[in-house]
């Protein structure tokens, strides 16, 4: 360490003013407050000084995604192999995984970077670390048969028409991460639709009846078939009546497991499959104070409650699944504990954020079952609500003035 | 005054750049993203935009000392609805095809703002031959934006340039795809939905901002 710190003092007066390289200072000071602790001190003033900076919250987030992250990887191998039929050791299966998903991470990685020390060059900012969550967040919420420039385009888009137009981190008024995965799924729908997210299949001998679809895919084309029955209906045609009721019935329990779900050895998006995995990520992001506890909860319960709600009227068998189910299933953990609680985007005040969790579970729940255009509405309800966000803290703020103007008056 | 004086030749200049109606007035941005998924309806809009501008603001501009000020308005919409019903029925004589995808967003030019605008702002109070060039300039500044997001929305969204493929040829097998679409190049369909037409306005935007001095705010 020592000798890094003599190497970067001894280039350090080429980035300072005057130096030739000045042009990369804001390069160099990244690179130098990433390795070590600033030196800086204030001259003026009094400041409140507390341990925790950007870049101490941006790494815990990142802390917090590596279980995620790993079991993801673990299960992109599982997949592959469960698809061939095979059985495999655990560091095999997890080493295959690696493989793929490692190119995503780098892909996220650097082009997100590269754009984000563009704008710090060109606009003479310091270059902040509101990427480093972002970067890893987008490989974890794309499916791993996603071709790598199709990542790079998204991540080049969401920086830049998500954050950097904005003003950069902090200014942007939707999680960047959501944005690169809405642009996939409107930009590329063939590849984003859930049929098939397992890797490595092509030209390979499958195991009978396998499927490979997502959860989410699968739960969504009741809702055609549903809509096909009650034609089916009308019109009196019993034969395609029973066979559409029994397609129906066998999706439906086709469906992976309460238990299999939960643990997430389920196809699906690298991170978002394992409920388990992420519930220890929201372990240490409430324990460290970063995430919000109460948006994590107010999601999970909008969900279960419109899940309840959808089972108490139950017009298609998509609705009658357990309410508990639907937080198990998608993308639906992964936004609560992950993308919900951004604090950029999400609500500031203690009552709006309530309100604004409890949206993003019952729009999330109400797109999955409502619309089978969008299988997974998680994503959707959370970028609404983003946008939603100032407006209820705009009301919750107001409504406190006015009960405080009311007892003064008393 | 000559025709063709620096006055008059302003008037055709400034709208292309400082004073774009699209892009620094931000009008008539509904049309802006309804017809320029392709490039072809978008330039057979603007070129009826330009006309229905062009001879409308003429039109006026002779009546401008005639029309009653309170009556103004409806004898604008009576002017440019008699135009836009002209300029439709050529577009359906002669390329109907275009006509039929622009569907109503040519009855539609009666409601844009620009041109309404450009009445209220410039013919009532000018002569024809400058209340001419104006429209001509505003109508291609207009028709110039038009162009170059249709431009990029066709090209990215179906890999064509005026119907012609840029990119190769595709097709649903990968092995008969040529060009770009054989090694696993695929369209961006969100450029085809109107989101996206909001966005690329709003790149030009942020280009033309950030490239002319007369238009960044100080704050």
């Amino acid at each position: 360490m020592k000798a890094l710190r003599r190497y970067l003092d001894k280039i350090k007066p080429n980035f300072e003013k005057g130096g030739k390289l000045y042009k990369f200072k804001s390069v160099f000071e990244g690179f130098e407050t990433f390795l070590f602790v600033p030196n800086k001190t204030t001259f003026t003033g009094s400041h409140v000084r507390d341990a925790i900076d950007m870049k101490r919250t941006m790494i815990i987030v990142v802390m917090a995604l590596m279980p995620a992250m790993l079991f993801g990887m673990w299960n992109v191998g599982y997949q592959h192999y469960t698809a061939l039929g095979l059985e495999e050791t655990l560091p095999l299966t997890f080493w295959y995984g690696f493989l793929k998903v490692l190119p995503l991470i780098l892909v996220s990685y650097i082009v997100g970077l590269g754009i984000e020390f563009a704008f710090a060059q060109i606009r003479g900012h310091e270059i902040n670390e509101g990427f480093l969550v972002s970067g890893m967040l987008i490989p974890l919420i794309v499916p791993v048969t996603i071709p790598l420039w199709m990542v790079a385009v998204a991540t080049a888009f969401a920086v830049i028409i998500g954050k950097e137009v904005f003003g950069g981190t902090g200014m942007n008024i939707v999680n960047p991460a959501l944005t690169a995965r809405a642009f996939l799924f409107f930009a590329y729908p063939k590849q984003m639709s859930g049929e098939i997210w397992v890797s490595g299949l092509e030209g390979e001998k499958l195991v009978d009846g396998y499927s490979g679809a997502t959860a989410m895919a699968q739960a969504t084309t009741t809702i055609d078939m549903n809509k096909s029955l009650e034609v089916a209906k009308q019109v009196g045609d019993s034969d395609l009546v029973s066979s559409l009721q029994s397609q129906i019935g066998a999706t439906i329990d086709g469906l992976p497991s309460a238990y299999d779900a939960f643990m997430g050895w389920i196809p699906g998006s690298i991170g978002e499959t394992s409920t388990l995995a992420i519930l220890l990520g929201a372990i240490v992001l409430i324990f460290t104070g970063i995430g919000s506890l109460r948006i994590m909860l107010s999601v999970f319960a909008g969900g279960f409650l419109m899940g309840l709600l959808l089972n108490a009227v139950a017009v298609n068998p998509y609705m009658e699944i357990d309410a508990y189910y639907h937080l198990l299933i998608g993308g639906f953990a992964f936004g609560a504990v992950f993308m919900a609680t951004d604090p950029v985007t999400a609500s500031q005040t203690a009552r709006g954020k309530i309100i604004y969790g409890f949206l993003i579970g019952v729009i999330a729940v109400i797109i999955r079952v409502l619309n089978p255009a969008y299988p997974e509405g998680m994503m959707l309800a959370i970028l609404l609500m983003n946008v939603f966000a100032p407006l209820i803290d705009h009301y919750v703020v107001q409504g406190n003035i006015k009960r405080r103007l009311k007892r003064a008056k008393a | 005054m000559s025709l063709f004086s620096s006055k008059n030749m302003k008037l055709l200049r400034d709208p292309l750049g400082d004073s774009n109606p699209i892009t620094v007035q931000v009008l008539g941005i509904c049309s802006a993203l309804a017809v320029t998924a392709k490039l072809e309806p978008a330039v057979v809009m603007a070129i009826s935009v330009m006309a229905v501008m062009a001879f409308s603001n003429v039109l006026i501009s002779m009546l401008r000392n005639t029309v009653p000020n309170r009556i103004r308005i409806i004898v604008q919409l009576v002017i440019i609805a008699a135009l836009v019903i002209l300029v439709d029925q050529v577009l359906k004589a002669f390329v109907y095809d275009v006509s039929k995808q622009l569907s109503v967003f040519v009855g539609l030019i009666i409601t844009n703002c620009i041109i309404m605008g450009r009445l209220e702002a410039f013919a009532l109070g000018n002569k024809p031959w400058p209340s001419f060039l104006d429209g001509i300039g505003n109508a291609a500044g207009y028709g110039i934006i038009l162009i170059i997001v249709a431009f990029f929305r066709e090209l990215l969204g179906s890999g064509t340039v005026w119907g012609m493929e840029v990119f190769g040829h595709k097709s649903a097998d990968v092995a008969e795809s040529t060009g770009l679409y054989s090694v696993g190049y695929v369209d961006n369909g969100l450029m085809i939905l109107p989101p996206m037409a909001l966005i690329t306005v709003g790149i030009i935007i942020w280009v033309q901002r950030s490239r002319s001095k007369n238009l960044i705010e100080s704050n």
